[in-house]
């Protein structure tokens, strides 16, 4: 590819170079402009998708229910010192009953404590509603159907009516579709891709159709098709990296105006959509690719073109 | 003394049209001097396209320099391109290009260079009397102008062969003498030359000189052993 660019200069300009003079280099900054967005949107759900897929994986919880205060915080409390001891088990959490009311407060509509305010009443959610308690488990692996049937087995004894239910279980359907968002901005990228390759290959055409009249004469005087192709390659190569970087820099603007939004919503899915650093190498890379993709395909374009003619 | 260029029943039809060229069975010997005579339309630039490998021919045998040019594939088509110098009619300068940079073409494509070309290249521009025009664009050069500049591209590589189409239907007389000469002294060092003319007065200019004359795109002497001077009818 280095050859592209040493071009001697005296032979660059057999073809006339016009730097950003025709559309060829604003076609190719709207592409990537829009392949940066749709690159950005596919990584950031990727990474949503495994960062939630990650912390759950290997995340299980132990619902005691049971009516009976009393007997449920014995359960509970029983229950959770049998799993610390277990080698599967890396960290044990009890939620304490006031996390358990925020966790339902979105159902409820008011925390007990705002109920007691307003209405002066001293009765407890927790006392009304028979609320299951709730152990958080971390296990050293990911739960699997085996894990959970050990983590029953063990505390089957301890409280019969106890559930054990694997994190990932209960947000799988919305993993499943931040995936499905992903493969739906990667859709758009391989699209945009072939947009590109064939806005050049109408590019190239018109170029060569410019300029047969120079192609004709320097084919006579002995210049070869990759001679002639090179010419054609590296306009376009120059053309698709300016254009390139003009749609990385948009791009990557509305990206991280789009991020810092997304992140004053506080709200902990949209909170999980960021970029790391290699998914914006990525997108950095994205003006490369681009340039590659319009010197491959204008190389095609014109050698084809070229064979048609003596 | 082995042959250049031969040709053996060479039929050109355009498309699905009337052949242009007809049964063309001749020879040409390196180092000879040749000019093509016939009236307008009886093939002479065909002939020239197909010498200079701008088209292949309809049927029959072409060998250039020993091999055979008709099934010769396109990838080895450059390097034989190169061993042949070509004055266009038209002159086909590049308009975007200056004179010295026209001229320097060929051995541009040839991948001479840089620093190897600038004096031969400026030689070639003071010989056709254009030293001062070096840097001038074809568009601001006269007709007369533009064809010593064709001339020079195409004798600037010192080609095997040089084929020259009309080359001095634009000059002045004494220019036209000039670029004689320099054919001439081309021709001594070894190169073959093929003129096409209309310019009867150029026959008598090289005593040397072969004649072949295209009628209706057949030759009227297939052996190629017509000398100077033409016959009658050419002078019409």
């Amino acid at each position: 590819m280095l050859s592209l660019f040493v071009i001697p200069r005296h032979d660059r300009r057999l073809i006339p170079e016009g730097r950003l003079s025709g559309p060829m280099p604003w076609v190719i900054a709207i592409m990537i402009f829009l392949m940066v967005l749709a690159t950005g949107a596919g990584l950031a759900f990727a990474e949503a998708g495994n960062n939630i897929s990650d912390q759950l994986s290997s995340r299980a919880t132990v619902q005691i229910i049971e009516a009976n205060p009393d007997v449920k915080a014995r359960q509970t409390r029983d229950a959770a010192a049998r799993l610390r001891g277990m080698d599967l088990v890396d960290k044990v959490r009890v939620l304490p009953p006031e996390e358990i009311e925020e966790l339902i407060a979105p159902w409820l509509g008011q925390t007990v404590g705002e109920m007691d305010n307003e209405g002066g009443s001293d009765a407890s959610l927790m006392d009304d509603i028979p609320l299951p308690s709730l152990i958080d488990l971390t296990l050293v692996r990911s739960a699997g159907e085996k894990e959970l049937a050990e983590l029953r087995a063990a505390i089957r004894p301890l409280a019969a009516s106890a559930r054990v239910e694997p994190s990932s279980g209960l947000i799988a359907p919305v993993i499943a579709l931040v995936h499905s968002f992903q493969w739906i901005a990667f859709g758009l990228v391989l699209l945009l891709a072939i947009t590109t390759a064939a806005a050049v290959i109408i590019s190239a055409r018109a170029a060569l159709n410019t300029h047969k009249e120079t192609i004709s004469v320097i084919h006579l005087l002995g210049g070869t098709d990759g001679q002639i192709s090179r010419l054609f390659q590296r306009r376009i190569a120059l053309d698709a990296l300016l254009g390139g970087i003009l749609g990385l820099i948009f791009g990557a603007a509305i990206i991280v105006l789009l991020g810092a939004q997304l992140s004053a919503l506080g709200s902990g899915l949209v909170q999980s959509l960021g970029l790391s650093w290699y998914s914006w190498l990525i997108i950095s890379l994205i003006p490369i690719l681009g340039m590659i993709l319009a010197m491959v395909t204008a190389r095609m374009t014109v050698m084809g073109a070229l064979k048609k003619i003596l | 003394m082995n042959e250049i260029v031969q040709f053996e029943n060479v039929g050109l039809r355009y498309g699905a049209g009337a052949e242009t060229l007809s049964d063309l069975s001749f020879t040409l010997f390196p180092g000879s001097f040749y000019f093509l005579t016939g009236a307008s339309g009886a093939g002479k630039t065909s002939l020239l396209k197909l010498l200079y490998l701008a088209q292949r021919p309809s049927r029959g045998l072409i060998r250039l320099f020993g091999e055979d040019a008709v099934t010769m594939s396109r990838n080895r088509l450059p390097a034989f391109r190169r061993r042949i110098g070509v004055v266009f009619q038209d002159f086909r300068l590049v308009p975007h290009l200056s004179a010295f940079d026209n001229i320097a073409l060929p051995l541009r494509v040839a991948g001479v260079k840089e620093k190897e070309l600038a004096t031969p290249v400026a030689d070639m521009l003071d010989w056709v009397g254009l030293g001062d025009r070096a840097e001038a664009r074809p568009a601001t050069l006269s007709g007369g102008e533009q064809q010593r500049v064709a001339i020079a591209r195409a004798v600037i590589g010192r080609p095997e062969i040089l084929v020259a189409d009309e080359p001095t239907g634009n000059v002045d007389p004494e220019m036209a003498l000039r670029l004689l000469q320099l054919f001439e002294a081309l021709n001594t060092l070894g190169t073959t030359i093929v003129v096409a003319t209309h310019d009867i007065h150029l026959l008598s200019k090289v005593p040397g000189a072969q004649m072949m004359r295209l009628e209706k795109g057949e030759l009227s002497d297939p052996t190629g052993s017509l000398r100077n001077p033409p016959l009658p009818h050419d002078r019409a």
